[in-house]
């Protein structure tokens, strides 16, 4: 059967049809639809959001340790953090498949750097396949398992945002068992990296990846097109795709397999053709490979852009030299969309308060990093999840008694998880006097609702331990945590300034479940509403960048007789009733016909 | 069909555009096409600018449109059409939903709506229809079947059964919503 799958849908199809039954990932764009596709379409597979990448990492090889196929799955930043077990895992190799994927985001559609991650590959000694459709992605997965098994080794396999989220054409097998019985397997000279197992196994490396090169010469998933013999491009992935659309005639050898790479084909495929063209995106990493073998390239990054995602457009234009101009140009001052957190959010009130107290934050990896974007302006650092606590930790020691009431770190509950209790127990453990706000919207917001180890619910929704990050402050050593409701201005802005100003660590846990989490907003609020013969047009609430407030510039007059530039107004569908704005209005002139509590669940948390 | 068919569906989250998107890329499915359909998600949240591309054709190569190409321009609101202009050629059909959504600056007071701009864009396409899909949606009852009304109006273009876009919209639509969007469908068709 024909279906239309993004690339995400396609590898975990690929699992699924692979026999695995063992899939571990946490959720980052754009690879979170894998293990969200997993959990909601195959139950044959034990699916998990783990606390982080590593530790997603770290049980899908306990899986694979057993026999069993495991897919583990994370966004390319992820892999900086599965880093310290991939590299060993490249020694101990599997038993059952193993198969890391690994999605990668050219343009920084949503991330905070555009690493290229075949460099993993390399480094790690490991072969990577680099599908450029959603067919290619789910077969290349099933051929993954099979590498992996057959060369005792891990497998990665490499999408991009192009590849994880279009929809492209999809042939549906059925599923076939692993082939390997599960069990429990002693072994360890093979398991237990101690330096004098380790020694040897290193040996096996590099055995295997000699064996592996010999592999890549006949393997069927690197294809040679012998068409015109003018113009010969090597290229991967999606680049391929890009490729073929402005040179369809062209001839080709498309590597499926990017790490290690055949150099005799390579070879063999210089001499059929007259020119060769090396198309890839982000880094040289085939071109520099090409050149150590002593290919002659005549085309590459001399012309194509290291930053940035690859286009049909850049190709024309810097390979093809096609002359571009457009028959209509954008305008450039129409106005933007930018992303902004929602009506309602619970992080509004936390950055309102932050500005308003003038204090730095350090900040995080979640919709609170878009706090940095005015009006609120009040976010001050974002580099990797956790960073934000060992931000703040580092200032205090630094600037000394001097940044006491200055700045406060903060980090959502998600990210928390993921890497923030290191840098808790850290800042306990060497008595900074740094404040800590864990903006606890009870969900991974960002990347759609998923669950993490703090929500009480696993990724198929079955109820669960949540962990309480009251006590957990507690046991790292902090005497100070407050819960505080961020939509209650008053009280919050109370709360933040003491905490900040105390000379000794304190943690601020904020109650407020993200404005578009159903199963915690169960009775939606009436919207509140703007009285048009009220309002002086102060602007004070439309200072909190809220979506739901608009301004109207009609000069005037207000009931009252008082001038104005204009005056604000609310669009019922979408308020959604969290009264920061009500407080804010000086003038009674924002009204609501529900009962007033500030939030969008009365007593949530309490 | 050799050439592949390119078209840009833009419009701002929460209008539906994927789930119109999707729509129109299964039925060219079930019609005998290779299909590529690629748009960008996550931080891309409610409010933002949203544009899926969709292509078909023998074979499909690059899941975007290259800027130039669309056959096709779909745009959900007025104001979106003037960011994807550079996907545009001289013979490209456009279709404008008549409806206004204002972004942050305008409400915030610091930016106008270009409305003259619009206006005087839209005179140098020769295929251009102004459609009014939401006001369509809203007399139907619910503004929220705009997209099905856009669908019915584009779906005209295309050399493919009435009943097979019905059954991918139904497909996708919980029971209560049907006579809604059957409707939608039907008065979108009748526009264009």
């Amino acid at each position: 059967m024909k279906k239309l799958l993004s690339g995400n849908e396609a590898i975990a199809r690929g699992a699924y049809e692979a026999g695995a039954t063992f899939a571990s990932a946490y959720p980052g764009t754009p690879s979170t639809e894998i293990m969200e596709t997993v959990a909601k379409e195959y139950p044959e597979i034990y699916a998990e959001w783990s606390p982080n990448e590593k530790v997603a990492m770290e049980v899908a090889m306990g899986a694979a340790f057993t026999g069993a196929r495991a897919l583990v799955a994370m966004k390319h930043v992820g892999v900086n953090v599965a880093a310290d077990p991939l590299m060993t895992l490249s020694y101990t190799g599997i038993c059952g498949g193993l198969v890391v994927v690994t999605a990668d985001d050219p343009q920084l559609y949503s991330s905070q750097n555009e690493q290229d991650n075949r460099n993993y590959a390399k480094f790690a000694k490991i072969p990577m396949l680099e599908p450029s459709d959603s067919q290619e992605a789910k077969d290349f997965v099933i051929r993954a398992f099979e590498i992996s098994e057959q060369f005792d080794t891990p497998v990665m396999l490499r999408s991009v945002t192009r590849v994880s989220h279009a929809r492209t054409v999809v042939e549906l097998k059925d599923r076939q068992p692993a082939p390997m019985e599960v069990k429990v397997r002693k072994d360890p000279p093979k398991y237990v990296m101690l330096p004098v197992y380790g020694r040897k196994r290193h040996v096996v490396v590099e055995e295997r990846l000699k064996k592996l090169k010999e592999f890549a010469e006949t393997f069927e998933l690197n294809k040679m097109e012998i068409n015109d013999p003018e113009i010969g491009i090597i290229t991967s992935g999606i680049s391929y795709q890009y490729a073929k659309e402005v040179f369809p005639n062209a001839s080709y050898l498309k590597l499926g397999m990017i790490w290690p790479m055949p150099e005799k084909m390579i070879k063999d495929f210089r001499s059929k053709v007259k020119k060769l063209y090396v198309i890839e995106e982000l880094d040289p990493f085939i071109e520099e490979n090409l050149k150590v073998m002593g290919v002659q390239v005549d085309l590459g990054k001399d012309v194509l852009p290291i930053c940035g995602e690859l286009t049909p457009n850049i190709i024309r234009e810097k390979v093809a030299g096609t002359e571009e101009t457009p028959f209509l140009a954008n305008p450039e001052n129409i106005p933007p969309r930018p992303p902004n957190m929602c009506p309602g959010c619970p992080h509004r009130g936390m950055f309102y308060t932050i500005k308003k107290l003038k204090l730095y934050a350090t900040g995080d990896i979640g919709c609170y990093t878009l706090g940095a974007l005015p009006p609120l302006t009040s976010l001050d650092t974002c580099v990797c999840m956790g960073a934000s606590i060992g931000h703040a930790m580092g200032m205090s020691k630094a600037l000394g008694d001097e940044g006491r009431g200055k700045f406060v770190a903060v980090i959502g509950d998600s990210t928390f998880m993921h890497s923030g209790m290191t840098g808790l127990a850290d800042v306990a453990y060497n008595k900074s006097y740094a404040t800590v706000i864990i903006a606890d919207n009870r969900i991974t917001a960002m990347t759609g609702a998923q669950d993490h180890p703090a929500t009480g619910y696993t990724i198929r929704g079955e109820a669960t331990h949540a962990v309480d990050f009251e006590e957990l402050g507690k046991a790292l050593g902090f005497k100070h945590i407050v819960k505080a409701n961020p939509y209650d201005l008053k009280t919050y802005e109370k709360v933040l300034k003491e905490e900040v100003e105390r000379d000794e660590p304190s943690l601020i846990i904020n109650q407020g479940p993200c404005a578009l989490l159903r199963r915690a907003l169960p009775k939606a609020k009436k919207p509140f509403y703007v009285d048009v013969d009220k309002c002086i047009g102060c602007k004070r609430c439309i200072g909190l960048g809220c979506p739901a407030i608009t301004w109207n510039a009609e000069e005037g007059t207000n009931a009252d007789g008082k001038k104005r530039k204009g005056y604000a107004v609310i669009e019922p569908t979408l308020c959604n009733g969290c009264a920061l704005c009500y407080q804010l209005c000086n003038m009674d002139a924002i009204q609501t016909e529900d009962k007033v509590f500030y939030g969008l669940v009365e007593n949530f948390g309490n | 069909m050799e050439k592949t068919t390119s078209v840009l569906m833009a419009g701002v989250g929460g209008q539906g555009i994927i789930l119109a998107s999707d729509i129109l890329s299964e039925v060219m499915l079930d019609a005998g096409f290779d299909v590529k359909k690629s748009e960008i998600h996550g931080m891309a949240q409610r409010g933002g600018s949203v544009s899926s591309h969709i292509r078909f054709g023998k074979e499909v190569y690059s899941p975007t449109i290259p800027r130039g190409d669309a056959d096709f321009l779909i745009c959900f609101e007025k104001l979106e059409l003037m960011r994807w202009l550079d996907y545009c050629n001289a013979d490209t059909r456009v279709i404008v939903n008549d409806l206004e959504l204002n972004p942050p600056m305008v409400n915030l007071g610091e930016a106008e709506y270009p409305r003259a701009l619009f206006d005087e864009t839209i005179k140098k396409f020769k295929n251009l229809t102004l459609v009014p899909a939401s006001k369509t949606a809203l007399d139907l009852g619910n503004i929220r079947a705009a997209n099905v009304v856009m669908i019915g109006i584009f779906s005209n273009f295309f050399d493919v059964d009435e009943s097979l876009w019905l059954d991918k919209i139904l497909g996708k639509l919980p029971k209560k919503l049907h006579d809604l969007n059957r409707k939608a469908f039907s008065e979108g068709r009748k526009l264009a």
